[in-house]
């Protein structure tokens, strides 16, 4: 970095300068008429012109300095980056990239009981801490852990057998649904119905794996996404079973080893003599789907080194190949989807279980769309980049949801809800950009002699290696 | 055919693409031991007769019969398993794994239990895969993934293998090379081999005997001295062409 400045410092900026002063005045000239007036309504129902100086002078000023800094300084940085990079493509992973999992596996253990902690010394009360935790551990721990577990789950199926699947929900709505359904009509208990949503997940898994076995690409893309909407469209409609758009409601909660979170004198809390709270069932679901995650990784992580996880990735690879190398690519293909689907009917049964209540809203091509974002954003394979993407992913989406001091900032009009997709939609261009292949674009390989050596992303060319 | 029973023998085949005939009633035979050879111009059908052989596609008509049994209809993977390899046209290894795990996969129907003995005998075969063997297929010189390709196949343990261009695109040293191996290979081990090849002159001196196809049919058979004398393919293949 030091040497791009050291040549031309004052060129650099000049230019920066320059088209700074450019992009600002291309801005005004464009938002001056979009943004400077404004028609409204008054009471008398005229239309009057309002100005909009303070805003229109935002945007241009946005798009000057923004102009000025990405040429002045982030193009001269990412340029010495990628050139650095390119020196040293076989260096070592530093220390902190290796030891990541390990370390981010530590504090998710402890996640609940740091929030905890932190929210009792800022409160200065435990029920505050306890209280003040529900949202944290709810919003975010449990609900990115969910995405976390479905983004495996698919990566099984986009990641490693290379199937394009854009109907991923409706696995995790089969899920649900057998708990809601079974759970409801025949008081099973939730460590019952967990396996058998997943097995009911896998027989729809190769109940769709079976008519596109001959279809790759877009086309599988395609029927895919209908299945998706098939299952919804069923439980619309088939309202005697699925009680349609209502939904399911009061469905039990699940027990630990039969003890129930209620505040009875039977309850958890009670049994253990501690105070009265909602949290201690959220931090036991926290630690369920957690430990239903970890299995989904560790599954795959297995499956990657056994004979049907290569056959996988040598399907993702080459199908032709692996047809001629006596691999039976029906089989193969067959297994990821139900291996998938499995793990997606886990998650669903998860979640009927935590909610309470199911309905057909929650299964709509757009989950579909986000667990796949999730895959691609995290490089397609990588358990490590997934988890990352899945916690920028729907962490980013919830922390918007708390943009509250945005209103301050643009005036109380201003509701940053509104604004979620469109930032959404922003960083996921930008994550594209900046890193084509996904946070992970490596894929490590699952057998290996003397000692790992990750080969750069940037020998392969994208959609290929 | 020779009195002993071929380990090939492709009768009569005739294959579409579509309505396209591509091969109109091939007949050709391997006999256990030996290298053949199958030259041809670019769209002569030579590859569509290599996937026939192993069911992609299937051959409409006509029949192909390897040690005795009738293959013609089975699907892909159990022709793969009687111990039919190929090193396919373009290659076709998997480019993000690396050599090693490309190498397990030709093993996989063995389920791995001879890869150390196998990949060794690849590795003398060609030893610049081992210097590459944690190197991504994809990130390997086009000679060193033809020599995967091959090395791939041959970690299957076949009774046949079948190469399609294991040339082409390489340089004259590098196909030398390949071709020795082959040889070798033939020699050591009594592998039969199946070649397809645009480059006539290399593989009918390396092959026992050879075929000429034009247009999807077999014009002219031979052993490979008789070929290469012959006149006709010499002005076609041999003369002015690649040596």
């Amino acid at each position: 970095m030091a040497d791009v400045q050291k040549i031309e410092p004052d060129s650099v900026f000049a230019k920066a300068v320059k088209e700074g002063l450019l992009a600002g005045a291309l801005a005004f000239g464009l938002f001056f008429l979009i943004v400077g007036f404004r028609t409204d309504q008054n009471i008398r129902n005229e239309l009057v012109l309002n100005q909009r100086w303070g805003l229109l002078a935002i945007f241009v000023l946005v798009a000057g300095i923004g102009r000025f800094l990405l040429t002045a300084y982030i193009t001269p940085w990412s340029e010495a980056r990628s050139k650095n990079k390119r020196a040293a493509v076989e260096k070592e992973q530093s220390a902190f990239r290796k030891s990541f999992p390990k370390i981010g596996l530590g504090l998710l253990l402890i996640y609940p009981f740091l929030v905890i902690l932190i929210l009792w010394a800022y409160n200065g009360s435990i029920m505050g801490g306890l209280q003040g935790s529900l949202k944290y551990v709810d919003n975010f721990g449990i609900q990115i852990l969910i995405y976390v577990m479905l983004a495996w789950g698919l990566n099984i199926v986009v990641g490693l057998a290379g199937l394009l699947d854009l109907g991923y929900v409706a696995f995790y709505a089969v899920g649900a649904y057998s708990y809601a359904l079974l759970s409801t009509h025949f008081g099973l208990s939730f460590w019952l119905l967990l396996p058998m949503a997943g097995i009911f997940a896998a027989l729809w898994g190769i109940m769709l794996g079976f008519p596109v076995l001959r279809l790759r690409g877009d086309y599988l893309a395609i029927v895919t996404l209908a299945f998706g909407e098939i299952i919804r469209l069923v439980l619309i409609n088939w309202t005697v079973v699925t009680k349609g758009t209502f939904g399911i409601s009061g469905i039990a909660k699940a027990t630990l080893f039969g003890i129930p979170f209620t505040p009875g004198p039977t309850g958890f809390a009670a049994l253990l003599g501690l105070p009265n709270s909602g949290v201690y069932y959220k931090i036991f679901l926290y630690y369920l789907i957690l430990l239903l995650a970890l299995l989904t990784a560790w599954v795959t992580i297995r499956l990657r080194r056994m004979p049907i996880g290569r056959a996988w990735e040598a399907l993702r690879e080459d199908e032709i190949a692996c047809r001629s190398l006596g691999i039976n690519t029906t089989t193969t293909k067959l297994t990821a989807f139900a291996t998938g689907a499995m793990f997606g009917g886990f998650a669903g049964s998860f979640f009927a279980a935590r909610q309470g209540f199911v309905s057909p809203e929650s299964f709509v091509f757009l989950e579909s769309a986000i667990i796949l974002a999730i895959v691609v954003l995290g490089g397609m394979g990588s358990l490590v980049g997934i988890a990352i993407a899945a916690a920028v992913m729907i962490g980013g989406t919830e922390l918007l949801r708390e943009l509250e001091f945005l209103k301050r900032i643009f005036g109380p009009d201003f509701t940053p809800e509104l604004y979620r997709m469109l930032l959404f939609g922003l960083a996921m261009i930008v994550v594209m950009v900046w890193k084509p292949r996904g946070f992970v674009g490596n894929r490590e390989p699952s057998a290996f002699l003397h000692k790992r050596k990750m080969v750069s992303s940037e020998f392969t060319k994208e959609g290929h290696g | 055919m020779s009195e002993k029973q071929a380990l090939l023998s492709v009768e009569g085949v005739e294959t579409y693409y579509g309505n396209i005939r591509a091969l109109s009633g091939v007949t050709v035979h391997a006999d256990p031991g030996e290298i053949v050879a199958l030259i041809g111009a670019n769209g002569a059908g030579k590859s569509t007769l290599m996937m026939t052989i192993f069911g992609m596609p299937r051959a409409r008509t006509g029949r192909v019969i390897f040690d005795g049994k009738d293959i013609t209809q089975l699907p892909t993977h159990e022709i793969a398993r009687l111990r039919i390899a190929q090193s396919p046209e373009g290659r076709r290894i998997f480019p993000r794994m690396t050599v090693q795990e490309n190498l397990q996969m030709g093993a996989s129907l063995d389920k791995l239990e001879y890869f150390d003995e196998d990949s060794r005998m690849v590795f003398d075969l060609f030893p610049r895969l081992k210097e590459r063997i944690n190197q991504r297929g994809g990130t390997l010189s086009g000679g060193e993934q033809q020599m995967l390709a091959i090395g791939r196949a041959l970690m299957a343990r076949p009774r046949l293998l079948l190469l399609d261009e294991p040339s082409l695109g390489l340089a004259p040293l590098i196909i030398k090379h390949i071709f020795e191996a082959i040889k070798e290979l033939n020699k050591t081990t009594g592998l039969t081999v199946f070649l397809v090849e645009q480059n006539a002159f290399g593989a009918l001196k390396l092959a026992d005997r050879g075929y000429v196809m034009v247009n999807g049919i077999v014009t002219m058979s031979g052993s490979s001295a008789e070929l290469l004398a012959n006149p006709e393919v010499r002005a076609a293949y041999l003369e002015g062409g690649r040596h």
